[in-house]
């Protein structure tokens, strides 16, 4: 480089710096800390998680108005994993090293989990991981914000089985083909034997992804309803699959009142794409809906809607857990006094966060929280009213004690156990 | 004189407020119990309100379960809800100063909708409209109960319409099940013993499960049900074969653009999903401008996107080919490749006009619902009109290929280009236009398909692999060849799982379609002659 271009290059640079001291006098000194989003913003999943990036990148500006952390600008850095596993782990390799973020905020499937879980663990990185999932993991460098199987499907069984729920005897288990739904239904069916439900009143059905002929199924679990016990669907049905599964079941005339589908991956965010009408009364289980009423919430849906500039913009369960996540994250860092990640993972377990499900939400040493569960019905206007909640959070657990490998398994972070999936403590004296 | 009639007013006005706290008037106090707190409560209310056989109940029960019952948040008063008006339950006076903002709507749950039919079922039964009647009977039918018994009789005995009549017979026969009398629940077996229908399947079985007590009755039970059974495989058997068809109808429409453009240009076009998706699309953005300015022509809306549709697609489909595809002739690796990326950009595009999810199609009533053939067993009205629909542009096409002279001239230029050429047929016309035709009928499966699946940007995704896989089956280039292969496979697929389930089963049928190929490698339909060397 000559000489000349060293001085205009270094004009240019002083003339940046004095613009943007400019702007941000007070924290310009100090480099922002960097927030990580880790969602696919193109490709099959952009569908569900392109709303999560916008919630953490609308938390982040919050904070920033709010002053920052640690006297330091906060400041998202968006990449785009495409719905493909692989990058989803090259991408992680990226922030973690050439952006240096702090944290991460990240991921849908399982699968995508199961990707990047190598490369935080390898570069000692923080993940916060915001759906509800199968459970059977607890990594030291991640906190799942989203429902393990004990806070939801278990819950939303136990309902069906009420008076309230119908006192449903038989079960379908109708599932997309893979991780999820595949180990959620293990652990169901080993739930529904506890309570006495026979083999033969259980059905499970596998579908592909995406899968767009629901007529044998539908007219099939209308067959196995017929055999005198009141009949329910457990969905574990994932993305694409649900709208032609939900329109061939109204156009089949069946109803909510005769055979009600309670399902775990259908949100606000899902039925905004669907003719709700033929829908209503069937049931989602989460740990929030967008129809709880309280001030928090209220708040929260109406920055939601002007962040978006979008009044019809809806909120969903996995934005709750994002939301629960950041503000845990940044009491964390407020407790540590800095973004190290070791320190703030100690700062994490007990914190806890008034979350907009208007209940108190703790982090455990499993690195699971301890959140309600609420059941919804379907309503006209794609909403969903809550019909039955759990009195109080519930911990999770995460290695289900109805799968008979888990006799025993341990997820605790703290002294003397310090592991995620351990039958003795690491440490004895 | 008007004086002592004001007076007397206002004394019949007191007299009457007085009544109606010392609870005289059980209707207006059954009424405003509808608005209480909490399921159960409501539940109670609606039973209450059925008991009084009070023809009045009728509409507000009705309001109730169409969600247009709305409770005051201040004072739990009751209005309901008649488009932005609104007026009093019990004295059906419109009220004046009605703000929607003040209420919310009385909310139900499942255990409370099937209250709701029961109870309305009972006090509809006498209506003069026959459809009332026949949707009360139905209602009877579904929520039973022993307390209806002598109800029902009064119902048959009246009931003139031979549907409703039928209904009723039915209906009643199911509520003798649950009789204490011996004979009464013999007598229900014998009038279900006609039925083919699941739900009656399920009462039969259920008189065994609730432990009944006498042998002779259950053996009839038993009985009934072996004979409903055997009814019931014929028909399954018939379901099966229908719901084959529909999905063959469907690969028909998803793969019929492909035969022209792979089979009879013989270009690989792997963007010819995102045609499909765009023709969906059409049809979300036709439906947004009826919504907007024709508010009348909403049931025509997929009618409309049909040719908005053909015309946007087929378009971009002449574009496309006129950009990329022409210089790619004969380099198929190339026009895979090429094609391919198309097809991501194309996704991307739409997911950054419309955004990622996914956007609502409505269906028109006349596409909603079912038709009962026999014994609970239905084919969808949608996929009814998809199976005409595909055919109908089969039709079309075929008729365009064998009549029309541009028919004429394309088939001449993918039997012998040269020739054609120097025929003085301009070709690379007649490319784009076939170009152009098959990717505006890919528009048109998706105004189809936006009936039946998500109108999302990977819409294309789905069909894309079972197009190319019936194009190849049924014989590259061949119409008849694309609806024979179509239908099979569709029937195929269908016979398969429900005995495979559906994973193996579209397994199952991919193994096919390649053993199918080692031993034909030209499909069901092989070009013969010249146009087979091309």
């Amino acid at each position: 480089m000559s000489k000349s271009s060293w001085v205009r290059g270094g004009l240019f640079a002083a003339a940046i710096t004095a613009c943007a001291s400019a702007f941000m006098p007070a924290q310009a000194q100090q480099p922002p800390i960097k927030v990580g989003v880790l969602h696919s913003l193109s490709g099959t999943m952009a569908i569900s998680e392109t709303t999560l990036k916008d919630t953490i990148v609308m938390l982040v500006e919050e904070q920033n108005k709010a002053g920052g952390l640690l006297g330091r600008k906060l400041e998202a850095v968006v990449v785009d994993p495409a719905s493909n596993w692989p990058l989803f782990a090259e991408k992680m390799r990226e922030l973690l090293q050439v952006h240096k973020v702090d944290v991460v905020f990240g991921c849908w499937t399982s699968v995508s989990r199961k990707s990047v879980l190598p490369v935080v663990e390898e570069l000692n990185g923080l993940l916060f991981y915001p759906v509800q999932y199968e459970g059977e993991e607890s990594s030291r460098n991640i906190f799942y914000t989203g429902a393990a199987p004990n806070q939801q499907a278990i819950p939303a069984v136990e309902y069906l089985m009420s008076k309230d729920g119908g006192e449903a005897m038989r079960f379908v288990l109708l599932g997309t083909d893979y991780v999820y739904p595949r180990t959620t239904n293990k652990i169901l069916r080993a739930f529904l034997h506890s309570k006495g439900i026979a083999d033969a009143d259980i059905m499970e059905e596998y579908t592909p992804f995406g899968h767009s002929d629901w007529q044998t199924i539908v007219a099939r679990v209308k067959r196995f309803a017929s055999e005198g016990k009141k009949t329910a669907v457990i969905s574990t049905i994932n993305g694409d699959a649900n709208v032609p599964f939900y329109k061939e079941l109204g156009n089949q005339g069946i109803k909510a009142e005769d055979i009600p589908v309670v399902a775990f991956s259908v949100g606000e965010e899902e039925l905004a794409g669907i003719d709700t009408k033929p829908l209503v009364g069937h049931l989602a289980a989460w740990n929030y809906f967008q129809s709880v009423k309280n001030p928090i919430n209220e708040a929260f849906i109406k920055k939601w809607h002007a962040f978006t500039k979008n009044p019809k913009r809806v909120t969903n369960d996995p934005m709750e857990a994002h939301y629960i996540g950041f503000k845990m994250w940044v009491q964390a860092v407020q407790q540590a006094g800095t973004t190290n990640v070791d320190a703030v993972r100690q700062a994490m377990y007990g914190q806890k966060v008034m979350s907009l499900s208007g209940y108190d939400v703790q982090m455990h040493p499993n690195h699971h929280l301890s959140k309600p569960v609420m059941i919804g019905e379907v309503q006209e206007d794609g909403q969903f009213e809550i019909v039955w909640q759990t009195k109080g959070p519930i911990v999770a657990d995460a290695w289900s004690p109805y799968i008979a490998e888990n006799k025993g398994k341990v997820a605790n972070w703290t002294y003397p156990w310090v592991c995620g999936n351990c039958t003795e403590p690491r440490f004895k004296n | 004189m008007r004086l002592v009639r004001g007076v007397l007013v206002l004394c019949a006005f007191l007299l009457g407020f007085g009544v109606r706290a010392t609870n005289a008037d059980p209707f207006a106090d059954a009424v405003a119990a509808l608005g209480a707190d909490g399921f159960a409560a409501r539940a109670a209310a609606v039973e209450r309100l059925a008991d009084l056989g009070d023809p009045r109940a009728v509409p507000v029960l009705r309001a109730m379960s169409e969600g247009q019952l709305l409770v005051r948040k201040a004072d739990g008063a009751l209005a309901i809800q008649d488009g932005t008006r609104a007026y009093d339950p019990v004295t059906n006076q419109t009220l004046v100063s009605f703000n929607p903002d003040d209420y919310e709507t009385v909310r139900l749950n499942n255990r409370l909708r099937s209250t709701l039919r029961g109870a309305l079922g009972r006090l509809v039964l006498f209506s003069p409209d026959p459809r009332e009647r026949l949707e009360a009977a139905i209602g009877v039918f579904k929520t039973r109960s022993v307390e209806n018994l002598p109800l029902l009789r009064k119902a048959i005995a009246a009931e003139t319409d031979a549907e409703v009549l039928a209904q009723l017979r039915l209906s009643l026969a199911a509520t003798q099940l649950l009789s204490d009398d011996r004979a009464e629940r013999l007598a229900g077996i014998a009038g279900l013993a006609g039925a083919a229908d699941v739900e009656v399947r399920a009462m039969l079985l259920q008189l065994a499960a609730d432990g009944e007590p006498d042998a002779e009755v259950r053996r009839r039970a038993a009985d009934a049900v072996a004979a409903l059974d055997r009814r019931l495989a014929t028909l399954r058997l018939v379901q099966n074969l229908i719901q084959g068809l529909s999905l063959g109808a469907v690969l028909l429409l998803a793969a019929m653009g492909l035969t022209i453009t792979f089979g009879v240009m013989g270009v690989i076009n792997m963007a010819y999903g995102e045609m499909v998706m765009i023709g969906a699309y059409a049809t979300f953005v036709v439906q947004q401008l009826v919504r907007e300015y024709a508010l009348g022509l909403t049931e025509l809306t997929p009618i409309l996107a049909i040719p908005t549709a053909f015309v946007v697609a087929g378009a971009l489909g002449i574009a496309l080919e006129r950009s990329v595809i022409r210089h790619l002739y004969g380099r198929p690796l190339e026009t895979l490749l090429m094609t391919w990326g198309v097809s991501m950009i194309l996704q991307q595009a739409v997911r950054s006009i419309f955004g990622a999810t996914n956007r609502e199609v409505a269906s028109p009533s006349w596409m909603s619902g079912a038709i009962e053939i026999a014994g609970g067993i239905t084919v969808t009205q949608n996929r009814i009109w998809i199976i005409l629909f595909s055919l109908a542009v089969l039709a079309a096409v075929i008729l365009a290929t064998r009549l029309t002279r541009f028919g004429l001239y394309m088939r001449a230029v993918t039997q012998n280009r040269g020739m054609a050429s120097a025929m003085g047929i301009r070709t690379g016309r007649i490319d784009a236009l076939t170009f152009g035709l098959g990717s505006g009928i890919a528009g048109m499966a998706g105004v189809a398909l936006s009936q039946i699946d998500n109108v999302s940007p990977n819409l294309g995704q789905a069909y894309i692999v079972d197009s190319f896989m019936v194009v190849v089956f049924g014989g590259v280039g061949n119409l008849y060849g694309t609806l024979l292969g179509a239908m099979s496979l569709g029937v195929i697929n269908k016979f398969l799982e429900p005995y495979a389930g559906a994973v193996l089963g579209k397994i199952l049928v991919l193994v096919a379609v390649i053993l199918f190929i080692q031993r034909r490698p030209r499909g069901l339909f092989a070009l013969k002659g010249r146009a087979a060397e091309v």
